[in-house]
């Protein structure tokens, strides 16, 4: 009878894409949602490929998930993923379909996955991934996740014992996950800008899990990254297997010395210099290696690897530049990553900040409590000299910004997004970012047009 | 003014200690303890001006109540002498009878106050929050608002100990069946309301600090507070504002 009704499921989301295909509604998870209305363990019955990896982690599994996808097309390999789609079980259910065969055989047979790691629930009982590579856990949406203990105990729970993991071992919070599972570990060696103590308002993993006394650090990086110890009993963070190090941000290369391979090192291209994408970079060597491609093969992939655009992207207007930045809304964590980045970043600078949950304000009104577990103090830096802020939560950012330090002169607003580029200064060779969310990546490119519009016509 | 963190290295989750930060711009000549797990805490000897708790994850909760049930009958004897307390979020669960999760797992609380909390960790609840706080001895009620955002419910065991420490007007009390938000016993303020409380609510923000002692309860940037505070009161006291996630 289950059997059956997958096939109707199957059946109905096949034809929906031949439908979504004649109405141009292609990358939608409609096909998914549509098979699991019908077969609610449609992930159970619908083949699968031979080979699966399985990327997870708060921050940066997006764009670690392309990054693997990118090298694997560029060996040839066709590939069932979920890129175009979401991360729950729908859109891994969408992507299934899309590669299966009318009697729900996997046509290909090797699939790389970008899993949320709430749906791990939904989807690990069916799907089991061989690899699963987590970036890292912290805290993100208060309201859907929770807390990132929280979510290591979903993700320890529900990751298939046979998985191998793929793990940051300057996380602690994300080192700690499904214990009993093999695994190898990869992080960064100390790097120029580290430092001895923690000074993020989020700090996540204090406490010794042996002895509760407070933990310190080697180096720390923000937050709970970094490498702690315990000076109390001897706790230490795991060593890792493959180590960043050496990164040089000049010539925009990292080398990995591989500990688990006797040390061999080899040196890699960054494809960007904020810290986040660095970690992505190691840990995409790190699976890499563990799928057998060699130190050269791995070197050549990103070589002629990109970032996405609707991550980060700049564009050069005569003596200005214009950065584009994702900073997740509600996530206090990767908003605080972006204002560090800033601060650091050389030069003059005006910031329109627009990650303001657009969405929720439709119904209802944001939870802002993210506000005060992000290091808005970054902002406060003299090569900063204005801040527009826009959106419905004007009168909260301004609180925030006068509490972290920033003058009120410094500080403007706007109720429309779209009205934010006439609140800038437009300063020589001006570095310009604006900030947006997920649920404002079209509105921010229309905002950056209207700044380029403005600036050529000066 | 003395004021004691109870074991901030776990009890800081959602903005909560800016709580204290705000107090620390606000009053600059305010002395901090930073009690650690395992530190004697100030309050076993001495009374603070004020001994702030926040929100935590549910495994620290273990942590925190282990680490208190030695001093149980000092807390009961400082609330009975009028300390003041304020508890946020799941730290207010700290002080009651037991914690059943729905996998079957109970957890003995310090049994302070008569309730009952049930967790649920496959649902979470969240909604904003907008409440009325009456101040001692006075007739008028400030607004109280804020958001909610757990796992868990809390119940009176009977209706004789409810003792709320707000009175909501939208959104869920303790549990969503009652109205009454929190708990008030004395100076003890423990309340489900998240975040930086004392940040979005400038007029309770005052309150407190005049019952801790200090001669001037001003706020930081106090005019930008009361702006961000009358727009969220306008806001969420608007019937079309959709109140729960």
């Amino acid at each position: 009878m289950q059997k059956f009704r997958f096939l109707i499921a199957l059946a109905a989301a096949k034809l929906s894409i031949v439908a979504l295909k004649i109405t141009r509604h292609n990358g939608t998870n409609f096909p998914g949602v549509l098979a699991l209305r019908i077969c609610p363990d449609f992930i159970r019955y619908i083949g699968k490929p031979k080979r699966v990896i399985a990327v997870s982690g708060t921050n940066g599994k997006t764009t670690t998930c392309n990054m693997i996808l990118d090298a694997l097309t560029m060996d040839g390999k066709e590939v069932v993923n979920n890129r175009m789609g979401s991360n729950i079980n729908s859109g891994i259910a969408t992507s299934l379909i899309q590669n299966a065969t009318l009697t729900g055989k996997c046509k290909l047979d090797m699939g790389v996955f970008e899993v949320d790691e709430r749906s791990a629930l939904r989807i690990f009982p069916y799907l089991k991934p061989d690899y699963m590579l987590i970036t890292n856990l912290s805290r993100d949406s208060i309201m859907r996740n929770g807390h990132p203990e929280y979510i290591q105990r979903i993700l320890t729970k529900y990751i298939p014992k046979e998985t191998r993991l793929i793990l940051n071992a300057d996380d602690l919070i994300c080192s700690n996950v499904s214990p009993e599972n093999e695994r190898v570990y990869f992080g960064i060696e100390r790097m120029p800008g580290d430092k001895d103590r923690c000074d993020n308002l989020i700090q996540d993993f204090q406490i010794c899990p042996e002895c509760r006394h407070k933990l310190e650090f080697e180096y720390v990086r923000y937050s709970h990254i970094g490498r702690a110890f315990c000076p109390h009993c001897g706790f230490k963070a795991p060593d890792y297997g493959y180590a960043g190090c050496n990164v040089d941000l000049d010539a925009m290369t990292i080398q990995v010395r591989e500990d688990v391979c006797g040390g061999e090192i080899a040196t890699y291209r960054l494809l960007n210099d904020s810290v986040y994408n660095i970690y992505n970079v190691v840990s995409a060597v790190a699976l890499f290696r563990q799928l057998g491609y060699s130190r050269e093969q791995i070197q050549e992939f990103f070589n002629r690897m990109s970032i996405v655009g609707t991550r980060y992207d700049i564009k050069k207007v005569a003596d200005k530049k214009i950065h584009m930045m994702l900073a997740k809304d509600k996530n206090a964590f990767a908003g605080s990553r972006v204002f560090e980045y800033i601060s650091q970043t050389p030069g003059t600078k005006e910031i329109i900040i627009m990650n303001s949950c657009q969405d929720d304000a439709v119904h209802w009104s944001e939870n802002i409590c993210w506000l005060y577990d992000c290091d808005f103090e970054f902002l406060n830096h003299e090569s900063i000299k204005n801040i527009v802020v826009c959106g419905p939560r004007v009168k909260d950012y301004r609180y925030r910004l006068l509490l972290a330090g920033v003058p009120d002169e410094k500080i403007s607003y706007t109720d429309k997004e779209i009205d934010a580029p006439k609140q800038l200064k437009y300063l020589d060779n001006d570095n310009i970012f604006v900030l947006y969310g997920t649920d404002s990546i079209t509105l921010g490119y229309k905002v950056a047009e209207r700044i380029e519009r403005s600036i050529s016509c000066e | 003014m003395r004021i004691e963190i109870l074991f901030p290295e776990i009890c800081n989750l959602y903005g909560e200690l800016f709580n204290m930060e705000l107090i620390k711009k606000s009053c600059p000549d305010a002395e901090f303890t930073e009690t650690n797990l395992n530190d004697e805490p100030l309050f076993s000897s001495d009374m603070p001006d004020l001994i702030y708790m926040g929100t935590m994850s549910e495994k620290s909760q273990e942590l925190v109540i282990e680490k208190l049930s030695a001093y149980k009958d000092r807390i009961a004897e400082l609330i009975e002498k009028g300390a003041n307390f304020l508890i946020t979020g799941n730290a207010l669960e700290i002080f009651g009878n037991i914690i059943e999760d729905k996998d079957g797992t109970v957890v003995k609380g310090l049994g302070l106050f008569p309730f009952t909390t049930k967790r649920d960790m496959m649902n979470r609840f969240n909604s904003l929050y907008i409440g009325e706080f009456t101040p001692d001895d006075s007739e008028s009620a400030m607004k109280i608002v804020g958001f909610k955002s757990q796992f868990t419910h809390s119940y009176w065991n009977n209706a004789a100990s409810v003792s709320p420490l707000f009175e909501t007007l939208r959104g869920p009390g303790l549990n969503p069946d009652i109205k009454g938000e929190g708990i008030r016993v004395n100076n003890f303020m423990a309340t489900y309301v998240i975040g930086p409380l004392l940040v979005l609510n400038p007029p309770f923000s005052k309150y407190l600090l005049a019952k801790c002692g200090t001669a001037d309860n001003s706020i930081v940037f106090e005019d930008a507070a009361m702006e961000a505070y009358n727009a969220r009161v306008e806001e969420y006291s608007d019937e079309s504002t959709g109140f729960y996630y």
